[in-house]
């Protein structure tokens, strides 16, 4: 714990140093309004943003995105409460009580409420990082190719376990982007596979151009031709304030989602939006007054929003610890890392404790940014939404392309990034779900290496991945979720995932 | 393992036809924004051939111009100014000021 609270100390000492306050700031702050755009998530937001960290150290850069990831998250707050619009996917339960409380003149309060909880819950959930990911990081020094390769597979299965709706399009997706990312060389024979004399593609497929085609063309093509300006309610400063009865009501949510958010997002998958799923579902489940669910109950904000801000800080947990990332989002902060010469893992800490212990500290002190910045600036990013889509959308493809373009300076990028796109566009509107594809794309090489290097260790023999303990609990616990995420074809029953997926699409609520 | 992969991946293919029965017929869908998609994946396409042919500014600013002139009909002044002042400030701020180098052109923009 001394030692702990020492390297703390040395993260904070880093941390509070102008210019990495400086991009602290600039990360919460450009997040902030990447959440609040329509259309701009927090994947598609980092990534684009990736170039513009290019000219920065290592610290600077990575406390600089994660400062948009959880922008982002908050950002998408302010859009549901004051638009009934989810500026990313983990705010879509903060629409139905947060824009209910609006409508009753209590927007503001909605709004502080959402921040509170967030900068609470993102505050004790890097605590709980602080104290797990070290000791994580410990245990995974004992893992060799076999059991890295059962965790990644893991980690596919869980994600597409844990994606609402089908988990048998989640698993074809996941498949595809592992097919996908079989294109390139070749590690162990140096070959070129499936690159068509494109030199380009020697690298393989980027992991940017891929999730702003999925995440940030694939939204503009299925919404540009249905803009209909939508009501922005604007909140006036004093009546930002809480009452002492909100207050109260909203103690406990905060504290139950914090707890909630921080555990699923640990778990590989879309953490952040099934952990205010399952936030929205536990309040209303507790409540004495479900019934005022969906009317504006203040529960109905504060969990979900401090559920899917923990979560955040929880899928950190797993990349730093064992360089796995748990979810799309992770996986393009991994390839961040990467491209700043960082490989999060187990060493990482042990390596570069300034990195991560900055890192770490960076967190609470984007907390504190995103709660001073976001309550007196909301007029500012409610002027943004008021910019007419007609407008925005344009400026957001000519971000799209410049972004992709700039990460290599490559065109063939911008054009993977279209294929994606239309790939994206047409795979939403037949509902399957596009998130497994990136996260596909990144572990590609991971998986094929531990494949090889393991069987390359037994002469061949699979048994290797049944034989050695940890590989073969976690190949168990993969199959257990493949046979519960089929268990539906069997009953013809709605399991969560489907009601997740109906209440995504607006059509139920949990 | 790309073969596997594939396999794999048809596997799946196959069970999605055979239980897409019960699912919406693809008319029922919804596809009226169809235009404007079409419309953007030109634009696009256009901007990924001319974005080292023309360079940055210029593909960019006859991108936006088509999309808001052509396809939003938006007024002759908000286009332009629009696209030029997008442009030009993009470049100015991912070029100039991050030293992302960004093409430029024949013409030098």
């Amino acid at each position: 714990m001394t030692e702990t609270l020492s390297n703390l100390a040395l993260g904070f000492s880093i941390a509070l140093s102008p210019p990495i306050l400086f991009y602290a700031f600039l990360g919460c702050f450009v997040g902030t309004l990447v959440g609040v755009l329509p259309g701009v998530g927090p994947l598609a937001g980092i990534s684009l943003l990736l170039p513009a960290t290019f000219g920065l150290d290592a610290t600077r850069a990575i406390v600089m995105l994660a400062g948009i990831y959880y922008g982002a998250m908050y950002g998408g707050s302010t859009t549901s409460i004051l638009m009934r619009i989810p500026g990313e996917a983990a705010s879509v339960m903060t629409c139905i009580d947060g824009y209910a409380m609006a409508r009753k003149g209590r927007a503001g309060a909605a709004l502080t409420i959402a921040a509170v909880g967030s900068y609470l819950a993102g505050s004790a959930s890097v605590v709980g990082l602080m104290l797990l990911a070290p000791p994580l990081a410990l245990f995974a020094l004992r893992f060799g190719p076999p059991e890295y390769f059962a965790l990644l597979m893991l980690g596919l299965l869980v994600l597409a376990y844990m994606s609402s709706g089908s988990m048998l399009k989640s698993l074809a997706m996941a498949t595809l982007g592992l097919l996908l990312g079989m294109i390139g060389i070749d590690q162990m024979t140096g070959y070129f596979r499936y690159a068509y004399g494109v030199v380009e593609l020697g690298d393989g497929i980027g992991v940017v151009p891929v999730a702003v085609g999925l995440f940030g063309l694939a939204e503009i093509l299925a919404t540009a031709g249905l803009a209909t300006p939508p009501q922005v309610v604007k909140p006036k400063l004093r009546e930002l304030l809480p009452t002492r009865q909100e207050w109260r009501e909203s103690a406990w949510p905060i504290g139950r989602g914090t707890v909630l958010g921080f555990l699923i997002g640990i778990v590989p998958g879309s953490a952040h939006i099934i952990a205010s799923f399952v936030s929205y579902a536990v309040e209303r489940k507790l409540s004495k007054r479900p019934e005022e669910f969906g009317q504006g109950a203040v529960a109905g904000v504060a969990g979900p929003e401090s559920a899917n801000n923990s979560a955040t800080s929880g899928a950190f947990v797993p990349m730093l610890a064992l360089g796995v990332p748990s979810g799309p989002i992770p996986a393009v902060m991994l390839a961040a890392m990467m491209v700043h010469g960082v490989a999060p893992g187990p060493l990482l800490i042990k390596q570069q404790p300034e990195l991560f212990w900055g890192f770490i500290a960076s967190m609470y002190v984007g907390n504190v940014v995103l709660l001073i910045l976001n309550l007196p600036l909301v007029g500012l990013f409610v002027n943004v939404l008021r910019v007419p889509y007609p407008i925005l959308y344009p400026s957001i493809i000519a971000f799209c392309i410049l972004g992709v373009y700039a990460v290599n300076g490559s065109v063939v990028d911008v054009w993977i990034m279209l294929l994606m796109g239309v790939l994206g566009y047409l795979l939403r509107k037949l509902g399957f779900e596009t998130a497994p594809i990136v996260l596909g794309v990144v572990l590609a090489p991971m998986i094929e290496m531990a494949l090889r290097q393991s069987l390359a260790m037994s002469d061949g023999q699979y048994s290797i991945f049944v034989s050695r303990p940890i590989a073969g609990t976690l190949l168990l616990i993969g199959l257990i979720l493949i046979i519960l995420g089929l268990k539906p074809l069997v009953t013809r029953g709605l399991d969560w995932r489907a009601r997740l997926a109906l209440a995504e699409k607006g059509q139920e609520q949990p | 393992m790309p073969v596997v992969l594939a396999l794999v991946l048809l596997g799946f293919g196959a069970l999605v036809f055979v239980l897409g029965g019960k699912a919406p017929r693809l008319a029922a869908v919804g596809w009226s924004e169809w235009r404007h998609a079409v419309a953007i994946f030109l634009v696009c396409a256009f901007a990924a051939l001319a974005l080292e042919r023309l360079g940055f500014r210029v593909t960019i600013a006859l991108s936006l111009a088509f999309l808001l002139g052509a396809v939003e009909r938006k007024g002759f002044a908000v286009t332009a100014a629009v696209s030029i002042v997008f442009a030009g400030a993009a470049f100015f701020l991912f070029d100039t000021l991050l030293r992302v180098p960004l093409p430029r052109g024949p013409f030098g923009l």
